[in-house]
């Protein structure tokens, strides 16, 4: 039985970063967090389902990996999976994320580096088959949905190759406008 | 492992350590891109709703405004001109079946014109050549589609209210949703699924018109099929097939500008075809259909009683009894009220589940509004009273078509109230309301039966309402259509409710798929979706996001300017230095309370509005990219405001008052109706101010007005807009 006063003595872990933070670094971050959350709200009852997270994190600005996601997701998950995550879980999940600045950003210099990397003959270009084999086979693989999607926005109509450099510095563009 | 020189000579072996930690990083890269990219879309599309939604608001504005016209027009000194009863109230034909069949036949069609010659009974010549002509961009002469439309209505005259079907006779029935003028998703839907025939049996669930283009070829095709397969092809009425919906949606303008002859007739004969179009359709007895929904009133057997064709807009509230009463003088208070009430009372509900939470959010502050109409219902009370308006301004009145019989009415009288037992409904009043909710219903997912924004009829119906309909008639399933779904469909309570819409690209190039249904004796359905594409080159996914927020920004753009002075009024009150600059949270607030959007502003900040150096919001920037026109007239930035906002109504109204379509109205016809407009708006505009403006548009001063000019002078401007001259 939980008394008022022991309810009181239970100090959650946003009230301590709400202490050693400022307020407005905290308010401006959840709401933040909310309004990303909301966007996938369907049923407006503060619930989204599970397979949406990866997608609200990244788009709040954070590249995790899918192994970081696959993390996340246990730990935001009831124990009795439903398949949604409720957002009283997600928000201090999600706040801490963004206040530790996990996760940081890949910069356009080092997304252009790794390409360079994968183009061993220093072509200046890459063959859709070369890439297609990299990220579909190494690392977290592309699905072929994913790889597919990628190589209409990558390859070049004209020369069926893929300059990365131009790719590269289109795809940063358009992903601050 | 991993050096440069390694990888040369290892080229057809693994990888080395470093190019898989490229790929991870080109992997997580993307992934990343693809899920802000995802953001956008979700909330290009959240815009797109909340806009549509908050358009049905004006559409209330609208039908109020013309039943206020209506009953006030009379009383304009005696000769004001009969401005819109003859094509607002439906006309008694004084034509004879015999004569008007015959004056069809004598019709002249030109030996230049090339397009398909129909003859009656209608074959499938005749249907193909149909097809084939409208891929070719040509247009059905005006005398095929009037006979076409006679066919049509002497053969729906027949039809119950209800059609019950059977798939015994076929393999599968194949169910299409709205099509909104979008010939190329019904021609998509054809190539894909074949025509319509005694195999291929096809029931189109409404809204065949409105919005997209090619209406007229879309009812001419689907009214072909209907004659010639009668048994296997099933039309039910969606809330677009109503005359007054089509004149703010496109389909009058659409029929008027290809049919400049008989444009006039072909729309006085639409009127009686809608209305009598069946309003449901019944699939072995265990699955029903219809284009909005239903509500907790909603009954099989007293809708097969109902006199449909009486129905002939769902916006024009039958009569009641009472409205020999002089309700002038309410009507004009009520209306401002009612705009007051429309931004007070936040309990104005839309279709959107957005608005849904919104009105959870509100009904737990303001408890009488749970469950009751929205706050702007109560404009358009002009036939009937409203319940203690001054008393309790925050109560929304009841509905006026069902007051409880408890309710003593109060009705404004000279000064005071006068205290009045409300009449019992009139049967014509249960009728259309019957018909209202068939049509206009949406589905929630809250418990119970909400009246929708739109007054009197058509709710929000839970999933219990869906489960006590389908119990009390022995039914497994509703399949309905009326709302833009991204995947072309979507699933609720518990999968008893199938919503169906077959109109892809609805809000704009890339905005979602198109759907239909097919549904075999074992009534399991299986969907089929499909994008039409307008350019011959596929379009990348982050181009077509990038095509339908640009769209939806530039709406939301223009929202913000439509109400430029409220909204900069509020953010100066944040602004006490004069700096130029809030911050983000108080332009979010500002933005929210004023657009009563319910969209995420945080997010689309960056969009719409500049940062200074130091991270606060220049609130001005929001207003930059949309450049007025020069109004021709010089008047004050609340007028130019409100004339933008209303834009579309003051279109309709003027097309209405232009009855040839000429584009001309004379000064004495547009001063009556400015009056009239600006009053029920309770705009204040002196008539020094009405007649200046209207000499002033007047260019070549031979007393007619030039409307496309008066209406371009007033239309917001974009610098870069090409694709509003595109959709003229």
């Amino acid at each position: 039985e939980v008394t008022e006063t022991s309810k009181k003595s239970i100090v959650t872990f946003s009230e301590i970063h709400h202490f050693l933070l400022s307020d407005t670094i905290i308010t401006e971050t959840q709401k933040r967090i909310s309004n990303a959350f909301d966007v996938f709200d369907h049923e407006s009852n503060k619930t989204v389902d599970v397979r949406e997270i990866g997608t609200i994190i990244r788009s709040l600005g954070c590249f995790p990996s899918e192994a970081d996601l696959h993390d996340i997701i246990a730990e935001l998950e009831e124990e009795e999976p439903t398949g949604f995550v409720r957002y009283e879980k997600f928000l201090p999940t999600m706040t801490k994320i963004l206040l530790e600045r996990k996760f940081r950003p890949i910069t356009e210099d080092l997304l252009l580096q790794a390409f360079e990397v994968l183009d061993q003959q220093k072509k200046g270009h890459l063959e859709p088959e070369e890439l297609t084999k990299y990220l579909t086979q190494e690392g977290e693989p592309f699905t072929q949905e994913e790889m597919d999607e990628m190589l209409s926005a990558a390859v070049d109509p004209d020369k069926n190759v893929i300059l990365y450099k131009d790719f590269v510095s289109m795809m940063t563009f358009d992903d601050t406008r | 492992m991993g050096c440069g020189t390694s990888i040369a000579i290892e080229n057809q072996t693994r990888p080395s350590e470093t190019a898989m930690k490229a790929a991870i990083l080109i992997q997580r890269w993307y992934r990343r891109y693809v899920a802000h990219l995802e953001m956008r879309r979700r909330y290009t599309w959240n815009i797109f709703q909340s806009i549509e939604y908050a358009g049905e608001q004006d559409q209330l504005q609208l039908s109020s405004f013309f039943s206020f016209m209506l009953d006030n027009v009379t009383q304009m000194n005696g000769n004001g001109p009969d401005l819109i009863s003859h094509l607002l109230d439906s006309v008694v034909d004084p034509l004879t079946e015999e004569v008007r069949q015959l004056k069809y036949e004598q019709i002249v069609v030109s030996e230049s014109y090339s397009g398909p010659r129909l003859s009656f009974p209608l074959s499938v010549t005749d249907t193909n050549a149909l097809l084939s002509a409208f891929k070719e961009e040509q247009t059905l002469h005006g005398k095929y589609v009037l006979q076409l439309l006679y066919e049509t209505k002497k053969f729906l005259k027949q039809m119950p209210n209800v059609i019950y079907l059977s798939t015994s006779y076929a393999k599968e029935i194949t169910i299409c949703g709205d099509l909104h003028g979008s010939l190329d998703d019904l021609l998509l839907i054809f190539y894909k699924n074949g025509l319509p025939s005694a195999e291929n049996p096809y029931i189109f669930n409404g809204d065949f018109v409105d919005r997209g283009k090619k209406s007229t070829e879309i009812i001419i095709i689907l009214f072909a099929f209907l004659l010639l397969y009668p048994d296997h092809m099933h039309l039910n009425r969606g809330n677009h097939e109503d005359h007054i919906m089509n004149l703010r949606y496109g389909f009058t303008k659409e029929v008027m500008q290809k049919y400049k002859t008989h444009g006039r007739e072909i729309l006085q004969l639409l009127q009686d075809v809608f209305s009598l179009l069946p309003l449901a359709t019944v699939i072995d007895n265990k699955v029903l259909i219809v284009h909005g929904g239903i509500s907790d009133k909603t009954d099989l057997d007293f809708l097969s009683t109902v006199e449909r064709h009486k129905v002939k807009s769902a916006l024009r509230l039958p009569k009641r009894s009472t409205d020999h009463l002089n309700v002038r003088s309410c009507s004009r208070s009520s209306s401002r009220h009612s705009r007051r009430s429309r931004m007070d009372s936040p309990c104005s509900s839309g279709r959107s589940s957005r608005a849904s939470r919104r009105r959870k959010k509100h009904s737990t502050k303001q408890g009488s509004c749970s469950s009751s109409s929205s706050s702007s219902s109560s404009s358009s009370s002009v036939c009937s009273p409203r319940v203690s308006s001054r008393n309790t301004p925050r109560r929304p009145p009841p509905s006026p078509s069902l007051p409880s019989p408890t309710d003593v009415l109060q009705v404004p009288f000279l000064d005071s109230f006068v205290s009045l037992e409300p009449p019992e409904p009139p049967r014509e009043e249960l009728e259309w309301q019957q018909v209202v909710d068939i049509l206009w219903s949406d589905p929630k997912n809250q418990n119970g039966c909400s009246l929708n924004s739109f007054r009197g009829g058509g709710c929000y119906f839970g999933p219990d309402v869906t489960q006590a309909l389908l119990q009390k008639h022995d039914l497994c399933l509703l399949i309905r259509s009326h709302e833009c779904k991204q995947e072309g469909y979507e699933l609720c309570h518990n999968g008893q409710v199938i919503t169906i819409f077959s109109a892809s690209n609805y809000y704009e190039e890339g905005s979602n798929r198109g759907a239909y249904i097919k549904l075999g004796p074992e009534l399991v359905p299986r969907f089929f979706q499909y994008q039409v594409s307008r350019s011959t080159r596929k379009l990348t996914l982050h181009q077509r996001v990038r095509v339908a927020e640009g769209s939806a920004l530039r709406a939301l753009k223009e929202k913000l300017y439509a109400q430029r002075s409220e909204l900069m009024a509020a953010f100066q009150q944040y602004d006490i230095d004069n700096t130029g600059r809030i911050s983000t949270s108080e332009w979010a607030q500002v933005v929210e309370s004023v657009l009563r959007l319910d969209l995420p502003w945080r997010t689309l900040r960056p969009r719409l509005a500049r940062l200074s150096a130091d991270g606060n919001v220049e609130y001005g920037s929001c207003f930059e990219d949309i450049s007025p026109g020069e109004p021709i007239p010089p008047v004050t930035p609340n007028l130019a405001e409100t004339l933008y906002r209303y834009r579309t109504d003051l279109e309709i109204i003027f097309n209405i008052i232009d009855k040839d379509h000429s584009g001309q109205i004379s000064i004495e016809e547009f001063r009556q109706t400015w009056k009239l407009f600006t009053s029920h708006l309770g705009v204040a505009v002196n008539d020094q101010t009405i007649d200046d403006m209207a000499r002033s548009i007047d260019f070549n001063k031979d007393g007619s007005i030039d409307f496309n000019e008066f209406l371009e002078a007033f239309r917001v401007v974009h610098k870069l807009d090409v694709k509003e001259q595109q959709q003229g």
